[in-house]
């Protein structure tokens, strides 16, 4: 069974840890051939909601649907083994922490998880990642002695690995020099001009300015406002926090 | 290859690649194990006899103590990284990722008991030698089920703040069928002339305490690492 789609929408999504509530009423919709930007403060639920719509977490009300075909929450009754594995083969995630294995080279990292997603040569996938990478002369280097510019390169090719319709992208930038940054940014272009959906959570707003097709801001896991092509981010983020505060 | 047996067959040498790459749970637990025989060997063993038992009980105390430390050592290794995260991610049954895990920790443990059995037939003068093929069934079963219900709650607490606590708190008082039928089994093997009536029914009591908790732990996986 394979499942392909064009829209994610979330509907109405809350997520509780017993009696703390992280995310309450949550909607919005990305489009393939965009890139959405979850932007809040630290604790605002970004990397909560990402767990939901990467299905390593249910939602505890609403719905998010992929496409027309999934659909996870109440309205498949949270069953989100119904398809759970067709689902995950079109979903890539990038953590904030980066899902390698230091101990392995990164050709081995990338090969294992070519192979645990199916793919019928995971080592020439491999050696395709890494030249994406721009690593090919480093592919036999265990990942621990890279830099962490290095790392994420290789972290964000295991995630496109199995070429994904999202992806998912938990603050990326993280210790990323400028160079590693502009690389990022630009890779993320190319992702959108061959209609990935990308939805990015940051709150580094200065990078990002001028990324995104779709900003949703969210705050204390509430959604403050969405926009479309945001511009002046700083500014604009500055204002949305400062109503929601008032 | 079987997709189930394909993705096992991964996690596997994904697992033992990275250990032979760090030796760091091989070593740690052998340290471990080896040290907690030297203990009781010189606190058990007076002129060169040993109480009753003892041997049968020290190797247990030892598989289980330094299987505690395996797992928690292998799981927090997926936790620093998240590479638990991004093997659940994967399109791959979740079942076989437990067997994988599963698979690659009995491996650990069954290398650590290739020194702990001779090492402790030595300072005890045990006779574990007497029925290799039945101290091997008790020594594959006992340690089956003991990683089977480790491998599980392990993976369960990987995102518990107390989880190096919570785990033997959890695996001891579940597991204590298998480490009474361990011993009783092992003991049995150490008598003058071992009855072999009596090893046949621990090994069958510990191949069904396996059916049990490998079927169970298969069919909770899933949603125990969901949410």
């Amino acid at each position: 069974m394979t499942i392909d789609f064009e829209e994610l929408t979330v509907q109405n999504v809350s997520r509780h840890f017993g009696r703390r509530r992280a995310l309450a009423g949550i909607s919005f919709t990305a489009r393939a051939g965009g890139i959405l930007g979850l932007l809040g403060p630290n604790g605002a639920g970004k990397s909560t909601l990402l767990a939901l719509l990467a299905t390593l977490l249910q939602p505890s009300a609403g719905t998010i649907r992929y496409g027309d075909l999934a659909v996870i929450g109440e309205a498949a009754r949270s069953d989100v083994s119904k398809g759970g594995a067709a689902l995950r083969a079109r979903i890539g995630m990038l953590g904030h922490d980066l899902y390698l294995y230091p101990e392995l080279t990164a050709r081995e990292n990338l090969t294992f998880f070519a192979a645990l997603y199916g793919a019928r040569d995971a080592a020439g996938a491999a050696d395709g990642a890494l030249a994406r990478a721009r690593l090919s002369d480093r592919g036999d280097d265990p990942v621990s002695s890279f830099s962490r510019g290095m790392r994420q390169r290789v972290a964000l090719e295991r995630a496109l690995i199995h070429g994904p319709r999202l992806l998912l992208l938990d603050e990326p930038f993280t210790g990323l020099d400028e160079t590693s940054v502009g690389a990022l940014v630009a890779r993320l272009r190319e992702l959108r001009d061959t209609g990935a959906i990308v939805i990015l959570a940051t709150h580094d707003l200065d990078v990002v300015d001028g990324l995104f097709d779709e900003a949703v801001f969210i705050r204390d896991g509430r959604m403050m406002e969405t926009m479309t092509r945001p511009e002046a981010l700083r500014a604009t983020y500055r204002s949305v926090m400062a109503r929601g505060r008032g | 290859m079987n997709a189930f047996v394909r993705i096992v067959w991964l996690v596997v040498r994904k697992d033992l690649t990275v250990e032979v790459r760090s030796r760091e749970v091989i070593y740690t637990t052998l340290f471990f194990a080896v040290t907690v025989v030297l203990v009781f060997a010189f606190a058990l063993v007076k002129e060169g006899r040993a109480l009753g038992d003892a041997a049968a009980g020290i190797l247990w105390i030892a598989i289980a103590f330094a299987g505690t430390l395996a797992l928690g050592r292998t799981f927090e290794r997926e936790r620093q990284a998240e590479t638990l995260r991004a093997l659940l991610l994967a399109p791959a049954d979740r079942p076989a990722i437990y067997v994988g895990k599963l698979v690659g920790i009995v491996a650990l443990l069954v290398a650590t008991e290739l020194i702990l059995v001779p090492l402790i037939a030595f300072l005890f003068q045990a006779p574990l030698f007497s029925r290799p093929l039945w101290l091997t069934a008790v020594l594959l079963t006992g340690t089956l089920g003991y990683c089977a219900v480790g491998t599980l709650f392990a993976a369960m607490l990987v995102r518990a703040r107390s989880r190096d606590v919570l785990l033997p708190v959890l695996l001891y008082p579940i597991t204590i069928p298998v480490i009474i039928a361990g011993v009783r089994g092992t003991a049995a093997l150490l008598e003058p002339t071992p009855d072999v009536a009596i090893v046949r029914f621990w090994v069958s009591l510990l191949v069904a305490f396996d059916t049990v908790f490998v079927t169970l732990a298969l069919w909770t996986f899933e949603p125990l690492m969901t949410d």
